[in-house]
C-alpha cells in the first residue's frame, strides 16, 4: 500500500470511529454503531499492517492471537456486575501500550531530527510515556479497588500534597534534563525516572480516592488513555491515533465533568482525594432529629407494591453487590402483568461507573424504555405510591437539599421522600460511602426492609 | 362497690348529641363501671334503648333518679335549666359527683361557681391539654372535625351548582372554588371534604407551617407578601397578629373573595372574640349564589354579617352561621365524643376496678379537672409544647457565593487569553508538521466534544467499553515498530501490541453484548 492509500485507510478509520461514538446517542443505534468501529479498527490495522514499513509478520499474528483471544475470553466472561472491572483493567493495558511505545519510538532511532522539531518530538515522547504511566498504574489501582483487594476507603497520606508536588517538580527537571540529553543513553535514565515516579503518583492519585467516588476515577482514566494515544499519535505524526486519542479524552473528560455535578463535586476535589476531608465542617446533622425507623416486612411489602398503581424502583451498587437485578425484573414483571406502572429511576452516579445500574438492568431484560433517568423522573415522586429504593443511600439522602451543613449539600439526590411511601432495602443501619447519616430512613412515610437485598427481593417476588 | 356512670338525655333545645353509644358504653362496662341511660337519651342520634340493653346499660325512666344515683354524670353540653323540673343541672348531680362534659369555664364563672358549691369533681372537655397523649381524648378535634365536613356538606346544599367540574353532553361545568380561612383541625376536615367532591379549595393559615399539612390535603396554600410574622401561639393555636400583618391579609381575602364560590371561615383565636375576617364590602363584592361558612359563629363569627345559628341572605350570598354542626352528624358525633370519654375514663381508671382516681400529677388529667373536690383548680398551668417545631434560621444567603461568581467570569476570559498566547508562543517556535497535527487535534477534541453530548445516559457503559476498545488503536504505533532495528524495541513492541490487542478485542466484544442485552 503506498502512503497516500494509507491515509485515506486512516481517515475512513477516524470517520467510522466517530460514527461509532454518534450511534450511541440511542439504544437502537448503538449496535450499529459499534459495528462501524470494528470495521474502522480492522482497516486501520490492515493499513498499518500491509504499508511498506512493517515486515515483522510472524510476530504480529502471534501477538494479535495471543491478545485477541485474551480480549475474546475476558470479554465472554465477565459479569456485567464486574463491568467496572474490566473497564479499569482494560484502560491499564492502554498505558501500559503507550508507555511501551514511547519507549520503542525513543530507542528506535530510525528518524534524525534536529532543532525544534527534535526538542518537540522528545516532549511529546516524554508526555506520551508520563501520560500513560499514570493511567496504567491509576488503572490498576482503580482496578484492586473495584475488586476490593485494595481498600475502597481514601488512604490519605499526611503530606500528600506535598509529595504531589515534589513529584511533579521532579518530572519536570526530568523532563528539562531529558530533552537536553546528548544521546539516547544519557536521555534513558531521566526517561525512566520519570516512569517510575509517574508509576508511584499513578498509585498515589488513586489511593486517595474513596470508593463512591469510582465513576469520576474510571472515567478520568479512560479520558487519560486518550490522551496518552493522542500523545502517541503527536510522537508517530500518526492523525488517526491524534484523532482517536481526542475523541476518548474528551469523552472521558465530559463523563468525569457529568459524574462531578451529579456529586455537586469539584473534579479538582475528588482527584485531591478523600470524601468530606476537604471542608472540615462535616455536621452531624443533629444526632436530635433522628427519630424512630419504622420496619416493614417483605411480605407487606408485597401488599403495598400490588396495591400500588405507581411504583418506582430506585437502584444503587448494593444491588449490583447483591445480583438482585433478576428477581427485580420479575417483580417488575409481575407487577406489571397487574397493571402496575412500574418503572427505574437511575441516578447519574448509581454504581461504581457512569450508566453502571443501566447495564445491569438491561442485562436482567429490562426494558430500557422503563428506565429513567434522574431529571425524567424526579417530578414524578409526589404522585408515586411506592418507591423501592435497593441498596442505594447516598443518591436519595434528604440532607443534600435541605441541610447546607451536610457534606453532600447540594448533590442533586432522588426525591424518594415526596412518594407516598418510600421503602428502602437495606442491610444495617450503617451509613452509605460519604458517611453521612440519612434522615430519609427517619421520615414518617420511610419504611425499612432490613436484610440482604437479594434475600428480601426474592421474599417480596414470593409474595407476590 | 363499682361506681356508676350516668348518661342523661341533653336537654338543649336541638341538641342531637349523646356522651355514650352502645359501644363506648360497652367499653366502660368493662372498665369496671356499672352504666345507666336515661330513657331515650339516644333517639336523636340513632341509637335506640334498646341497644344500650343488649350493651349491659340500664336504662332509667326517672331522671332524678339517675342523676341522684349516678357517681359520675357525662353529658356532651354543660349544665342547664332542665326545662321539665325549673332547675338547673347541676342542682340535680350528686353532692360530691363528678361531672365529665363540655363546661367552657372562662365563659361560665356562674356555673363553676354553683358547681364548686355542689362540693363536685368536674372535668372539662374543653380543657383537653393539646399534647400528643391527650390526642385520643380531644373532643374538640373530634368535633371540629365534623364541623368541618358538615361546614361543607352545608354550604353545597346551599349552592347552586356542582362541586366539581364536568363535561357533560349538556356543556361544560367549571368546578367549584372555595377558600377555607384557618387550616386547624375543622379547617383540614373542610379541605379534605371539599377536595374529594372536586372543588377547587385554596386555604389560607397564619401559622406558616401548616403550609405542608394543607398541601399535602391537595389544597393550594395561599401566602401573604408580607413574611415577617410567625402566627403560631402556644399550644398549637394562633394568636393575635400584627396590623400590618392584619392588612396584607385583608387585602388577601378581598382579591380572593371576588374569585371564589365559597368561603369557610374557621379562625379562632382561644379566649379572644373571632377575628372579623370577611367584610359587608367582601361579601358584596362575592357573586350572587355564594356561600359563606362561618364556623367562628359561636363566639362572634369572622364574617362581619354572620347571624349565629342561623342562615340568612346579604347582597345575594348565603351566610350559614350554624353553631350546632357537630350535633347536626349525631351518630358520627356521639360516637367520637363518646370514644373521648372513653379514652379519659380509661387513663381515670388504671386499676380497670370501676373506680375513679383523679391523679393531679398525671399532665392531662390535670388540664382537664377543672374543679376538684369543690376546689376550683382552673386554669392549669399552661403546657408548653406547640406542634410546631421552633423557627429555624433561615439559611443566610451567603455573601461568598456571588462572590465567587464574578470573579469566575473574569478568570474564564483570563484563562483564554493565557491559553491563547501560550499558543501563539507555540505556534512561533513550532514546525509546520507539529502545526498541522495540532490542527487535527484541536478540531478532533471539539468534535468529541459535540458528539460525546449527545450519547444518553443509559449508554455510558458501553460508551466506555467502545471508547476503551477503539483507544486501542494504539496498536498501530506498535505496528509500526515491530519491525524495527534492535531486539529491544521489537520485544516492546510486540508487548504492546498484545495488550493492545486485548483491549480491542475484549473492548468491542463487550460492547456488543452489552448493547445487545438492551431491549425495549
Amino acid at each position: 500500500m503506498t502512503e497516500g492509500m494509507i491515509t485515506i485507510a486512516y481517515i475512513a478509520a477516524s470517520v467510522l470511529f466517530i460514527l461509532a461514538l454518534g450511534g450511541l446517542s440511542n439504544q437502537e443505534s448503538a449496535r450499529k454503531g459499534n459495528i462501524y468501529g470494528i470495521i474502522g479498527m480492522l482497516i486501520a490495522v490492515l493499513a498499518t499492517v500491509l504499508g511498506a514499513k512493517v515486515t515483522g509478520y510472524l510476530t504480529i499474528i502471534i501477538c494479535m492471537g495471543i491478545g485477541g483471544s485474551i480480549g475474546f475470553f475476558l470479554a465472554k466472561k465477565v459479569q456485567m456486575t464486574e463491568m467496572p472491572e474490566l473497564v479499569a483493567i482494560l484502560h491499564s493495558f492502554v498505558g501500559m501500550a503507550a508507555v511501551l511505545v514511547g519507549f520503542a519510538n525513543y530507542l528506535d532511532a530510525g528518524a534524525h531530527l534536529e532543532g525544534a522539531e527534535r526538542v518537540i518530538h522528545e516532549i511529546e515522547i516524554y508526555l506520551g510515556i508520563l501520560i500513560g504511566a499514570v493511567t496504567f498504574t491509576g488503572s490498576v489501582i482503580a482496578f484492586g479497588k473495584l475488586r476490593g483487594i485494595v481498600t475502597s476507603k481514601p488512604v490519605l497520606l499526611k503530606a500528600r500534597n506535598g509529595l504531589n508536588l515534589s513529584m511533579l517538580l521532579i518530572c519536570i527537571w526530568m523532563g528539562i534534563t531529558f530533552v537536553g540529553a546528548e544521546s539516547i543513553s544519557a536521555g534513558m535514565w531521566p526517561l525512566v525516572i520519570m516512569t517510575l515516579i509517574a508509576f508511584i503518583f499513578g498509585v498515589h492519585m488513586v489511593m486517595a480516592i474513596g470508593g463512591a467516588d469510582m465513576p469520576v476515577v474510571v472515567s478520568m482514566l479512560n479520558s487519560y488513555s486518550g490522551w496518552a494515544a493522542a500523545a502517541t499519535g503527536f510522537m508517530l505524526s500518526n492523525d488517526l491515533l491524534i484523532v482517536t486519542g481526542a475523541l476518548v479524552g474528551s469523552s472521558g473528560a465530559i463523563l468525569s465533568y457529568i459524574m462531578c455535578r451529579a456529586m455537586n463535586r469539584k473534579f479538582l476535589a475528588v482527584i485531591a482525594g478523600g470524601f468530606g476531608t476537604s471542608g472540615g465542617t462535616v455536621a452531624s446533622s443533629g444526632d436530635g432529629e433522628q427519630g424512630e425507623v419504622s420496619p416493614v416486612s417483605a411480605e407487606e411489602t408485597a401488599e403495598l407494591l400490588k396495591n400500588a398503581r405507581e411504583v418506582v424502583i430506585v437502584p444503587g451498587y448494593g444491588m449490583a453487590v447483591a445480583q438482585a437485578q433478576y428477581p427485580i425484573y420479575e417483580i417488575t414483571r409481575k407487577l406489571r402483568d397487574q397493571g402496575v406502572n412500574v418503572r427505574f429511576a437511575i441516578h447519574p452516579v448509581a454504581g461504581r461507573m457512569p450508566g453502571h445500574m443501566n447495564v445491569l438492568l438491561a442485562e436482567a431484560k429490562v426494558p430500557y424504555d422503563i428506565v429513567l433517568e434522574m431529571d425524567e423522573v424526579n417530578e414524578d415522586f409526589p404522585h408515586v405510591d411506592v418507591v423501592l429504593v435497593i441498596g442505594a443511600n447516598d443518591i436519595v439522602n434528604p440532607d443534600a437539599q435541605d441541610n447546607p451543613g451536610s457534606p453532600i449539600a447540594g448533590m442533586p439526590v432522588l426525591e424518594v421522600w415526596k412518594a407516598e411511601t418510600a421503602i428502602v432495602m437495606k442491610r444495617s443501619m450503617a451509613t452509605g460511602y460519604a458517611g453521612v447519616q440519612n434522615p430519609l430512613f427517619f421520615k414518617e412515610n420511610t419504611r425499612m426492609l432490613f436484610g440482604d437485598a437479594k434475600a428480601s427481593v426474592e421474599a417480596i417476588l414470593a409474595s407476590i | 362497690m363499682p361506681m356508676k356512670i350516668g348518661i342523661p338525655k341533653e336537654v338543649h333545645a336541638a341538641e342531637c348529641r349523646v356522651a355514650a353509644t352502645p359501644d363506648t358504653a360497652e367499653q366502660l362496662i368493662k372498665l369496671g363501671y356499672t352504666v345507666a341511660v336515661e330513657a331515650g337519651a339516644g333517639d336523636k342520634a340513632h341509637f335506640s334503648d334498646d341497644a344500650y340493653r343488649e350493651a349491659g346499660v340500664e336504662i332509667y325512666d326517672d331522671v332524678k333518679a339517675l342523676w341522684a344515683e349516678s357517681d359520675i354524670v357525662m353529658k356532651v353540653r354543660g349544665p342547664e335549666p332542665h326545662p321539665e323540673f325549673g332547675v338547673e343541672e347541676s342542682e340535680l348531680l350528686r353532692e360530691g359527683g363528678y361531672l365529665i362534659s363540655f363546661i367552657w369555664p372562662a365563659q361560665n364563672e356562674a356555673l363553676m361557681q354553683r358547681l364548686k358549691a355542689r362540693n363536685a369533681t368536674v372535668l372539662a372537655m374543653d380543657s383537653v391539654p393539646r399534647i400528643s397523649r391527650a390526642q385520643k381524648a380531644d373532643a374538640l378535634s373530634s368535633m371540629a372535625n365534623i364541623a368541618g365536613y358538615r361546614a361543607v356538606i352545608e354550604a353545597a346544599g346551599q349552592f347552586g351548582r356542582f362541586f366539581t367540574g364536568q363535561i357533560t353532553a349538556a356543556g361544560k361545568v367549571p368546578p367549584a372554588k372555595i377558600m377555607i380561612i384557618g387550616a386547624g383541625v375543622a379547617g383540614l376536615a373542610a379541605i379534605g371534604t371539599a377536595g374529594s367532591m372536586g372543588a377547587i379549595v385554596r386555604a389560607f393559615d397564619t401559622r406558616p407551617e401548616v403550609k405542608e399539612q394543607v398541601e399535602s390535603m391537595g389544597a393550594e396554600f395561599l401566602e401573604l407578601d408580607y413574611q415577617e410574622e410567625d402566627g403560631s401561639g402556644e399550644g398549637g393555636y394562633a394568636k393575635v397578629m400584627s396590623k400590618a400583618f392584619i392588612e396584607a391579609e385583608m387585602k388577601l381575602f378581598a382579591k380572593q373573595a371576588m374569585e371564589v364560590d365559597v368561603i369557610i371561615t374557621t379562625a379562632l383565636i382561644p379566649g379572644k372574640p373571632a377575628p372579623k375576617l370577611i367584610s359587608e364590602g367582601m361579601v358584596e363584592s362575592m357573586r350572587d349564589g355564594s356561600v359563606i361558612v362561618d364556623l367562628a359563629a359561636e363566639q362572634g363569627g369572622n364574617c362581619a354579617m354572620t347571624v349565629p345559628g342561623e342562615i340568612v341572605v346579604r347582597h345575594g350570598v348565603t351566610i350559614i352561621g350554624f353553631t350546632d354542626l357537630p350535633s347536626r352528624l349525631p351518630t358520627q358525633s356521639s360516637q367520637l365524643y363518646g370514644t373521648n370519654l372513653r379514652h379519659l375514663l380509661t387513663d381515670l381508671t388504671p386499676e380497670k376496678d370501676g373506680q375513679i382516681r383523679v391523679n393531679m400529677e398525671d399532665e392531662v388529667i390535670r388540664g382537664v379537672t377543672v374543679i376538684n373536690h369543690g376546689e376550683i383548680t382552673w386554669p392549669p398551668p399552661a403546657p408548653k409544647l406547640s406542634a410546631a417545631p421552633a423557627t429555624k434560621p433561615a439559611p443566610a444567603p451567603s455573601p461568598e457565593a456571588k462572590a465567587v461568581e464574578k470573579p469566575a467570569a473574569w478568570k474564564t476570559a483570563l484563562g483564554m487569553a493565557v491559553a491563547g498566547l501560550l499558543l501563539l508562543g507555540v505556534g512561533s517556535v513550532a514546525p509546520a508538521a507539529f502545526l498541522a497535527h495540532f490542527t487535527v487535534f484541536v478540531l478532533a477534541c471539539i468534535l468529541g466534544y459535540l458528539v460525546i453530548w449527545n450519547v444518553t445516559p443509559a449508554l455510558h457503559t458501553p460508551l466506555m467499553s467502545v471508547t476503551n476498545a477503539i483507544s486501542g488503536i494504539i496498536v498501530i504505533g506498535a505496528l509500526l515498530q515491530v519491525s524495527g532495528g534492535s531486539t529491544v524495541v521489537t520485544l516492546l513492541a510486540a508487548i504492546a501490541i498484545l495488550i493492545a490487542t486485548v483491549n480491542i478485542a475484549g473492548g468491542f466484544l463487550v460492547t456488543q453484548r452489552m448493547l445487545k442485552m438492551f431491549q425495549k
